[in-house]
């Protein structure tokens, strides 16, 4: 029994997808005309309607400027880390330290939390293994690691990779939720939570 | 002198990717378990890829070859990531992992509650 208004809703939540697929369309024929955004749209409906796709709650934010921070930064990382990787695949004399890490994130957003999971793990020398979507914890399996010192700036490093998608576009609650939490603090309050529990 | 200027350009965005697939491949049979490998055979040869299809738009300007080059670098950075991590579970859970490699295993005692 839905109401006008839930389905109104359900196809509106439809509308983002069929855009990005109208956009790829134009994309792969290489140019933009009437006719490719007339057959576009014709076979972004049939794709949308035949493969149906649970919704994506979406941020409805977005900034422009933290955004192209975030992709300059992300690509910046996938070029060092891919010469740390290459340079660890050729180097004479291969010692393999790895480790699996636990990594809590601050959002609740399955959004933000995909965007994370997929940016690091875009990086090399990262894999996500497991995902605790009610807890928001990814569980990494990070090449070359060799001391707690380091495992502790590679956790950084993804709490700040998220920071960065969520000043880009998430919520205004997840903003909000992302000042209350400096990343000094996340420490303390993690082993507090791991005292209690 | 732009004709030096992209005749190195050119050479460098080739030879990067060039060096980042041979060190995959290196990777992929010097790396000693799954996950590791994993890293080899997904990850360098992302940046391989965009170098050179940034070479190939460079080289036949047009909007036609930089919105599909656009396509493929986003496609191949979301599909690989998801390929990577389905194996890497896999591997996980039915143990293909060396644990002697682990520094630390922070997933082992979670699996072990459930």
């Amino acid at each position: 029994m839905t109401t006008r208004r839930e389905r109104f809703e359900a196809v509106g939540n439809q509308v983002p997808p069929l855009i990005a697929l109208i956009v790829l369309w134009m994309l792969l024929w290489g140019e933009f005309s009437w006719l490719n955004l007339l057959v576009g749209f014709l076979v972004g409906l049939v794709v949308t309607v035949v493969f149906y796709l649970v919704p994506v709650q979406l941020s409805g934010r977005v900034h422009p400027l933290h955004t192209v921070v975030f992709l300059v930064r992300l690509i910046a990382d996938i070029v060092r880390a891919s010469v740390e990787v290459a340079w660890l695949a050729v180097k004479p004399r291969l010692v393999t330290s790895n480790a699996i890490l636990e990594i809590r994130l601050r959002t609740r957003s399955d959004l933000i939390l995909t965007w994370t999971a997929v940016a690091t793990s875009i990086v090399p020398g990262s894999i996500v293994v497991d995902i605790d979507r009610e807890s928001s914890i990814l569980y990494l399996h990070v090449l070359n690691m060799r001391s707690a010192g380091e495992i502790e700036s590679f956790r950084r490093e993804v709490q700040n990779t998220e920071r960065r998608i969520v000043r880009g576009f998430g919520s205004r609650e997840d903003v909000e939720q992302m000042r209350e939490v400096l990343p000094a603090n996340r420490r303390v309050r993690r082993s507090q939570g791991k005292g209690t529990s | 002198m732009s004709g030096v200027l992209h005749d190195v350009l050119t050479a460098v965005l080739v030879l990067a990717g060039a060096a980042m697939c041979l060190a995959a491949g290196i990777g992929l049979i010097r790396f000693p378990d799954v996950l590791s490998r994993l890293h080899a055979a997904t990850k360098p040869q992302i940046f391989g890829l965009m170098a050179v299809t940034a070479d190939v738009a460079i080289n036949n300007l047009s909007v036609g070859t930089v919105t599909l080059v656009v396509a493929i670098v986003v496609f191949q950075a979301l599909t690989a990531p998801m390929a990577a991590h389905l194996v890497g579970r896999a591997a996980y859970e039915t143990e293909h992992l060396r644990p002697d490699l682990l520094l630390v295993d922070e997933l082992r005692g979670r699996h072990a509650a459930r």
